[in-house]
């Protein structure tokens, strides 16, 4: 099986190297900008996939913890501390290098926190809202769970566009990018675009080979007998609770880590990232890629996110991703591009039963 | 102490008495079967045993620890097990990895080490795999293991998930009618499978209808009528009991 | 806050609250013949108004709500038809999603057809500025109108259901499908019937509220939501509780608005909503059966 998946991960890998030589080499490279959102899109949808296709729960807020990771990690990259330079607290964040001056468009000097103490406070957060919904939300059934997260995406996407301090319906913007390692960094201009979306689409196979190793695992063995019969799972010493809820906290990690990113890269967030319409769109891309199946969700994710990006859809963006999900709910409910995928990688490499290593 | 000790149970639902005052034991190593007509109580009482639903009196235990009210996936780790009269196997889960999640209580993995893959829960599931395949082989089913389980035939699935129930090694099987949907053939073969599980020393408590099958393989019969005992003993004084004999018309 | 003041917000309350009220009737009416949660229920409040207003281009007033009405039904219709009829045993989370997606089409096709701008009906009777003296708050006659028509609808509705046979054939098909359909009863008509009814009074209370609120392609989601929280407040399927959370919570809203910034005045209402799916999803007036939810089909 591991080998199987080194060869999946290797093919997809292979895939994103062609695409952007061949944005590069027909002098598009500016799809690839597009195609670098997408990847952070993707890592919302894959972890919505799991928390839907696996755990079989509902979640029409995943954009509302999009909208945490973005909005926290700007609002604490964007903060003005210079004024309290001399405060201890502060001091202390500038020896750790945890805060960092940086110049600002009049040619002063801001000094905000580091992406990465922004990254890990939203995170935090995220994942504390998570627990707080999750716990008492996942102990509801079907529509009532679904109107559950419902309700805390429009509140999220409320609370954004009301707020003065989250910049109300313009959001913020001035975000600075996010350097991971020493010459790596997500954002910045056109001369990056290579860099990042090599970047992005790293993390994305990183996600995808993580969740992958997670689906064949004794846990992931229990979400799937969750989702198949609950009773029986829980006979047989399954916490059928506790697993949902943890489903739910990663997949809400995935989304708010996504947010996070995406910030960075396009330098700002606005409300409409929080917004009902953006959870429908996981929600639909999922359906279409198959609930169950990992890779139908980065294709459909990648495709349909392109698309809507460069515009293709036009005026008719929001239309279009409810259709599909009509469409696909109707005559395709186990996802469109599910069964040929696992078809067709079968044959790239073969599926070892479980336990036989090589 | 009996391994498992029923006392003066009750559960009713809405205006229904399903359950009333029912206290019964099971002694370690043996196949107690538990009958009764339709809508005695049976099931219900599976379900307060396992976990599924608490009594509104009475306690169970389980070696000699309170198991009523705690959730089922509790009373699975501390060593019991069952399966369901109408079948619920994962469906779209091969026979091999439904049975391999009746490893669950005997394994420690959780998210962390399974997204790391480490070689610690490599080695697990090697082990895991292992021991549902026992379990399959010791019920008869190997060959299946490839199968999706919604795929198999209804005697086949009863296999799966028997051979998910065995897979825990538990101390207390809980059967619920393992031989509904079986012909002569497959409901013989099942009594010579209770019999070699009750030689490992898996104690059993069998809900059947099935009289021949809970006659010849229990050790003990306890008969619930309208939620009540009316009878435990062992099968011959069972059957030749006047209350029993009025209480069944037939079979 | 003088007592003026405090009527006004009350009224103002109590006419948002009704529209919730009749909203929720209209998700009681279709989960009470199937199960099914319709989210698409707000957009046929949108439905009624954007028609009706391009209908009273055409005709006199009377006649364009008629006939709004009857076009929203019809359209209720159609999504039964097309969208729910022919499913077999569809699982609860594909008829979310599908009624989800059915909402984003409507909405969709309404701003392709009218665009993003507002409407708005004339008053019913006299105008923006005609106001009645009502307790010493000053309130438009428009105000009248909502509130009586939600009387009237609720009226309609429990005679129907109390005194007609089509109405006791419904409550049947709501209480045991497969023992409705064995006496005879024409099941699958009347889940599209059901139907019918919600669009057409969403439609209705969408004309008559249209004048004081506007109208336009984005109202329905919102109003979904509402709608729903009203009804899971009341106890999903009572349609009286319905009526009384509605008022409540409209009432609560409008109140809300006092304290905190208008922006946040939807933030009250989902989290009143998210407490009571945590707390007691069988709502103030409902029952503990009701909050279990129904299989369809």
């Amino acid at each position: 099986m591991r080998t199987s998946r080194a060869a999946q991960v290797a093919a997809f890998g292979a895939v994103v190297v062609a695409a952007q030589l061949a944005a590069s080499g027909a002098g598009k490279a500016f799809f690839l900008t597009q195609l670098t959102m997408s990847a952070y899109y993707t890592l919302a949808v894959l972890g919505l996939s799991l928390l839907m296709g696996y755990a079989g729960q509902i979640s029409l807020g995943q954009a509302g913890f999009f909208a945490i990771g973005g909005y926290t990690s700007a609002l604490l990259t964007t903060l003005d501390l210079s004024s309290r330079r001399g405060h201890p607290a502060v001091a202390a964040l500038v020896r750790l290098h945890l805060a960092t001056p940086r110049p600002d468009l009049f040619g002063g000097q801001v000094l905000g926190l580091s992406p990465w103490l922004a990254c890990l406070a939203a995170v935090v957060l995220g994942a504390a809202v998570a627990v707080a919904l999750g716990v008492p939300v996942l102990r509801l059934r079907g529509h009532y769970l679904a109107m559950a997260t419902l309700a805390f995406g429009t509140i999220v996407s409320s609370i954004a566009v009301g707020t003065q301090a989250l910049g109300a319906a313009d959001g913020i913007s001035g975000v600075p990018p996010f350097e991971l390692v020493p010459g790596l960094r997500v954002g910045g201009g056109s001369a990056d675009r290579v860099p990042n979306y090599y970047l992005a689409w790293g993390l994305v196979a990183l996600a995808m080979l993580l969740l992958l190793n997670l689906i064949h695992s004794r846990t992931g063995r229990a979400l799937a007998a969750i989702h198949g019969a609950e009773d029986a799972a829980r006979a047989m010493g399954v916490d059928a609770g506790a697993l949902k809820l943890r489903t739910f906290v990663l997949a809400a990690v995935t989304a708010t880590v996504s947010g996070v990113l995406l910030t960075h890269y396009n330098g700002g967030i606005g409300p409409s990232e929080a917004g009902v319409m953006k959870s429908v769109r996981y929600v639909a891309i999922v359906a279409v890629g198959g609930m169950g199946s990992l890779w139908g969700t980065l294709t459909a994710s990648a495709v349909l996110n392109f698309l809507s990006l460069r515009g293709y859809f036009g005026a008719y963006d929001d239309a279009v991703f409810g259709g599909i999900l009509v469409a696909v709910m109707l005559f395709f409910p186990d996802g469109i591009l599910a069964a040929d995928l696992r078809a067709l990688l079968s044959r790239v490499a073969p599926r070892r039963a479980p336990g036989e290593e090589t | 102490m009996a391994l498992l000790e029923v006392d003066r149970v009750s559960k009713r639902f809405g205006g229904v008495q399903a359950v009333r005052g029912v206290s019964f034991r099971v002694e370690e190593g043996t196949v107690k079967g538990l009958i009764g007509p339709n809508g005695a109580g049976k099931t219900t009482l599976f379900d307060l045993v396992s976990g599924f639903r608490a009594p509104d009196e009475g306690t169970i235990r389980f070696r000699d620890r309170r198991v009523d009210g705690r959730p089922p996936h509790e009373a699975a780790a501390l060593g019991m097990s069952r399966t369901f009269q109408n079948l619920k196997v994962f469906p779209h889960m091969t026979a091999l990895e439904n049975v391999m999640v009746g490893r669950h209580v005997r394994s420690t993995g959780g998210f962390v080490s399974g997204m790391l893959h480490t070689p610690r829960s490599r080695r697990e599931e090697r082990a895991i795999a292992q021991a549902a395949l026992e379990a399959m082989e010791f019920v008869g089913i190997a060959g299946l293991a490839g199968i999706p389980a919604g795929s198999l035939s209804y005697g086949q699935q009863r296999g799966v998930e028997l051979a998910r129930a065995l897979a825990s090694e538990p101390a207390l099987l809980l059967l619920d009618e393992p031989a509904a949907g079986l012909n002569m053939r497959e409901t013989a073969d099942l009594a010579g499978l209770i019999g070699r599980i009750r030689e490992r020393g898996v104690t059993v408590l069998v809900v059947e209808h099935d009289m021949s099958l809970v006659m010849s393989v229990s050790d003990e019969v306890a008969v619930l009528c309208f939620g009540e005992k009316i009878a435990d003993a062992a099968p011959r004084a069972v059957q030749e009991n006047a209350d029993v004999v009025r209480v069944y018309l037939g079979e | 806050m003088t007592l003026e003041l405090l009527l006004q917000y009350l009224v103002a309350g109590l006419t948002y609250g009704s529209i919730y009220a009749v909203v929720a009737i209209g998700f009681n009416i279709i989960y009470n013949a199937t199960g099914i949660i319709n989210f698409a229920q707000g957009e046929f409040v949108m439905l009624g108004g954007m028609i009706a207003v391009s209908l009273s281009r055409a005709v006199p007033l009377p006649l364009a709500v008629a006939g709004a009405v009857a076009a929203t039904a019809a359209v209720g219709a159609l999504v039964e038809v097309a969208f729910v009829r022919w499913l077999k045993r569809p699982g609860v989370l594909r008829l979310i999603v599908i009624t989800i997606g059915v909402a984003i089409l409507l909405r969709e096709g309404a701003l392709a057809a009218w665009g993003e701008g507002v409407r708005s009906l004339p008053y019913f009777t006299g105008d923006e500025v005609s106001a009645i003296s009502l307790a010493g708050a000053r309130v438009s006659p428009q105000v009248l109108w909502v509130l009586g028509t939600t009387a009237l609808i609720v009226a309609f509705l429990s005679f129907f259901f109390g005194h007609t046979m089509v109405g006791w054939e419904m409550r049947a098909c709501a209480s045991n499908r497969e023992a409705a359909a064995l006496c005879g009863i024409p099941t699958r008509n009347l889940v599209t019937l059901s139907f019918v009814l919600s669009a057409a009074i969403g439609a209705l209370a969408g004309c008559v509220v249209s004048p004081i609120t506007y109208t336009s392609y984005a109202i329905g989601g919102p109003l979904a939501i509402k709608g729903f929280t009203v009804a899971i407040l009341g106890g999903l399927g009572n349609s009286g509780g319905a009526v009384a959370a509605g008022l409540v919570l409209g009432v609560l809203e409008s109140l809300s608005v006092s304290l905190l910034p208008t922006a946040y005045k939807d933030v009250v209402t989902l989290t009143i909503l998210l407490a009571i799916l945590v707390v007691r999803p069988s709502g103030l007036f409902g029952s503990r059966e009701a909050s279990r939810l129904r299989d369809f089909g």
